[in-house]
C-alpha cells in the first residue's frame, strides 16, 4: 500500500488531467460567447441555460462525424500526429503548480505541491515539451499528403521554432530574478507586497519580459493574430485540413490546452501565481483561476479584435523585432541583478 | 524500480536505434531516432542528471531532429525501393568489409568492458543542480563556451551559404 | 532484476555506438548516415554522464553540453551539404558522387 503522500500526489495528477479536459470545454463556450459579444450578437443561447451546454453538443457532434483519411495519407503518421499534439499539450502542464503546497488540512504528514510534479528544472521541462509540440503539427502537415496541409504544417512549425527563442529568453529573465528553475519556488518569491499595496509580482519588475512572453506564447499556440498557418481564408484549414471527427477534436483540444498552459505559466511566472489579498493561503487556487481566466479572456479578445499577420510579416517580427528586444531585456536584467542584487 | 526502468529504457533505446538503421522510409527513421533520444533522456534522469536530460530533449529532439525532418520533407525523399536501389551495401566487398568492421568493433568493446570488474554506482548521490553546472561552465569552461558560440555562428553562416540556390546571374 | 552498474551503462553505450557504426558502413542513404552519426554521438554522451555519476563529478555533463552543441552545428552543415548535393544529382546515395575519384 503506497504512502498517503503518494496517493495524494496521484490524486492531484488525476485531478489536474480532468480539469484540463474540462477547461477545454469551458474554453469552447467562452470563445464563442466572447466572440459573440465582441461582434455584438448573442452567441449560443439555446442549448441549456444561457447556452452553457453548447460544448457538450459540440463534442457529441464531433464524436458522431465520420472519421476520414485521405487514401494517400500514411496511416501511422496520420493518426499519430494529433495524439502527439495532445500529449505535448498535457505534458507541458505537468510541472505547473496551481496552489500552495498543502497537506490537505493535516491529513498528510508533509506538504505536497499542488502540481503533478514540481521538479527542480520545471521551466526547462516546459520549454522541452513545447519544442516537442512542433512534431504533431509537422507530421500532420506531412502525412496528410495534400498541398494545403503541407504548406500549413511547414509554416506553422517554422513559426513555432522561431518564436520559441524569444519565449525562452523571456523566462530566462525571470529565472535570473528568482534564482530557481522550479515554478513553485518562483511563485513563492512573489509573495508579499511593496509599500503595503503593490504586490511583489515579476510583472512590475519585468513588464517588457511579460509582453514578450505573451506575444511569443500566442505565436507558439498558433492563435490570432499569428494564426496564418490555420487561417480559413488563406489555407483552407492549414495542417488540420484533412482531419475530421475525433482526430480534429484532439487538435482542437491540444490548442486549447496549450492556451491554458501558456496562461498558467504566465500567471506563475509574472502574476504571482496563487498569491493574492483577502484570501487565506489554502484558497490561493481561486486567485490562480482568476488570473488564468483573465489571461484566457485576453487571448480570446485578441483573436477577435486584431487582424491577422501575413506570414512574412510574422517571421520578420519574430526575428527582427522580438528577438533583439528579448536579448536586450535579458542584458538589462542581468546588469540589474548583478549590480543592485534584486 | 530503478533497475526495471533502466532495462526498459535501454531496450527501447537499442531497439529504436536498430530500427533507425534498418528502416526504408527516412521519415520513420527520423521519428524512431526521436524515440531513442527520449529513452536516453530517461536514462539521464536515472543517472541523476536532470539538466542533461532536459537539454537532450530541447537540443536533440527539439531542434536537430526538426532540422532533419524539414530536410526530409522539403527534399521529398522517397521511401527506398527494396529491389531497385541497393539499400544496403550489398556487394561482396562492401558488405563484408562493413559488417566485419562493425562486428569487430562490437566484439572489442564487449571484451574491454567485461574485463572491468563490476563497479557499482555509489548510492545516495544527489542530483546535479543547474547551479553547479552553470557555475563551472562559466568559470572553468568559459573559454570553450565562447568558442562554441563562434562555432555555432560559423555553422549558421556556412550552412546558409552551402544550401542556398545559386542567385540568378544577370545577363546584362 | 539486478541493479544497473557502471558496466551496464557502458555496455549499453557500446552497443549503441556499434549500431551507429554499422549504420554508417552499411546504409547507402546520406540521411541515414547522418542519423547514425547522431546515434554514435549520443552513445558517447551516455558514457560521459554514466562515468560522471560513478565519480560524483560534473565535468562529464559539461562536456556533454559541448558535444551536443557541436552535434547541432555538424548536423546543420551536414544537412546543408545534403541539400546542395541533392540539388545537383537528385539522389541520396553516396555511390553517385564519385567524380573526385581518380
Amino acid at each position: 500500500m503506497p504512502s498517503p503522500e503518494t496517493l495524494a500526489q496521484l490524486g492531484v495528477i488525476g485531478f489536474t488531467f480532468f480539469m484540463l479536459l474540462n477547461s477545454a470545454a469551458v474554453l469552447v463556450y467562452m470563445e464563442r460567447k466572447v466572440a459573440a459579444f465582441v461582434q455584438q450578437r448573442y452567441g449560443p443561447y439555446l442549448v441549456g441555460p444561457k447556452g452553457l451546454l453548447q460544448p457538450l453538443a459540440d463534442i457529441i457532434k464531433l464524436m458522431f462525424k465520420e472519421e476520414l483519411r485521405p487514401k494517400a495519407a500514411d496511416p501511422l503518421l496520420f493518426y499519430a500526429a494529433p495524439i502527439l499534439s495532445a500529449i505535448a499539450a498535457f505534458a507541458a502542464f505537468s510541472v505547473v503548480p496551481f496552489g500552495a503546497d498543502t497537506d490537505f488540512f493535516g491529513l498528510l504528514d508533509r506538504k505536497i505541491p499542488l502540481a503533478p510534479a514540481d521538479v527542480n528544472v520545471g521551466l526547462l521541462v516546459i520549454f522541452a515539451v513545447t519544442s516537442m509540440g512542433v512534431y504533431g503539427i509537422v507530421l500532420a502537415g506531412w502525412s496528410s499528403n495534400s498541398k494545403y496541409s503541407l504548406l500549413g504544417g511547414l509554416r506553422s512549425s517554422a513559426q513555432m521554432i522561431s518564436y520559441e527563442i524569444s519565449y525562452g529568453l523571456s523566462f530566462a529573465t525571470v529565472i535570473m530574478l528568482a534564482g530557481s528553475l522550479s515554478l513553485g519556488d518562483i511563485v513563492d518569491q512573489q509573495a508579499g507586497t511593496w509599500f503595503g499595496f503593490l504586490p511583489k509580482w515579476y510583472l512590475f519588475l519585468q513588464p517588457v519580459g511579460f509582453l514578450i512572453f505573451l506575444i511569443a506564447g500566442v505565436a507558439e499556440t498558433n492563435r490570432a493574430p499569428f494564426d496564418f498557418p490555420e487561417a480559413e481564408q488563406e489555407l483552407v484549414a492549414g495542417y488540420h485540413t484533412e482531419y475530421s471527427s475525433m482526430s480534429f477534436a484532439l487538435f482542437f483540444l491540444a490548442e486549447y490546452v496549450n492556451m491554458v498552459t501558456v496562461s498558467a505559466v504566465a500567471t506563475d511566472l509574472f502574476l504571482g501565481g496563487w498569491h493574492g489579498p483577502w484570501l487565506p493561503e489554502y484558497l490561493g487556487w481561486i486567485w490562480f483561476l482568476a488570473k488564468v481566466g483573465f489571461l484566457l479572456f485576453f487571448y480570446i479578445w485578441m483573436r477577435w479584435t486584431l487582424p491577422r499577420y501575413r506570414y512574412d510579416q510574422l517571421m520578420e517580427f519574430g526575428w527582427k523585432w522580438l528577438l533583439p528586444i528579448a536579448v536586450i531585456n535579458l542584458l538589462v536584467t542581468a546588469f540589474a541583478v548583478a549590480w543592485w542584487g534584486f | 524500480m530503478d533497475a526495471m526502468l533502466f532495462w526498459v529504457l535501454a531496450t527501447i533505446a537499442v531497439t529504436a536505434s536498430l530500427l533507425v538503421i534498418a528502416q526504408r522510409n527516412p521519415m520513420y527513421s527520423v521519428l524512431l531516432l526521436i524515440v531513442s533520444f527520449a529513452a536516453l533522456s530517461g536514462l539521464y534522469v536515472l543517472l541523476q542528471a536532470p539538466f542533461v536530460a532536459v537539454i537532450q530533449i530541447i537540443i536533440y529532439a527539439g531542434a536537430i531532429m526538426v532540422l532533419f525532418l524539414f530536410v526530409v520533407m522539403l527534399l521529398n525523399i522517397p521511401t527506398e525501393e527494396p529491389t531497385l536501389e541497393r539499400r544496403w551495401a550489398t556487394g561482396a566487398g562492401p558488405r563484408r568489409f562493413g559488417a566485419v568492421l562493425s562486428a569487430v568493433l562490437a566484439a572489442e568493446l564487449y571484451w574491454a568492458i567485461s574485463s572491468i570488474q563490476k563497479t557499482d554506482l555509489p548510492a545516495g548521490v544527489p542530483e546535479t543542480t543547474v547551479k553547479d553546472i552553470g557555475v563551472r561552465l562559466f568559470s572553468e569552461y568559459s573559454f570553450a563556451f565562447e568558442l562554441t558560440s563562434v562555432l555555432i555562428l560559423v555553422a549558421m553562416v556556412g550552412s546558409i551559404i552551402i544550401a542556398r540556390k545559386e542567385p540568378p546571374r544577370d545577363h546584362a | 532484476m539486478p541493479d544497473p552498474t557502471l558496466n551496464s551503462y557502458l555496455m549499453l553505450s557500446a552497443v549503441l555506438f556499434a549500431i551507429g557504426t554499422a549504420g554508417i558502413f552499411l546504409r547507402r542513404n546520406l540521411i541515414t548516415i547522418l542519423l547514425s552519426i547522431e546515434i554514435m554521438l549520443n552513445a558517447v554522451n551516455l558514457t560521459f554522464v554514466a562515468v560522471d555519476r560513478y565519480l560524483g563529478a560534473t565535468d562529464g555533463q559539461i562536456i556533454v553540453f559541448f558535444v551536443m552543441t557541436v552535434a547541432a552545428a555538424e548536423a546543420a552543415v551536414g544537412l546543408a551539404l545534403v541539400i546542395a548535393l541533392f540539388r545537383h544529382k537528385a539522389t541520396l546515395s553516396p555511390d553517385a558522387f564519385t567524380t573526385l575519384k581518380w
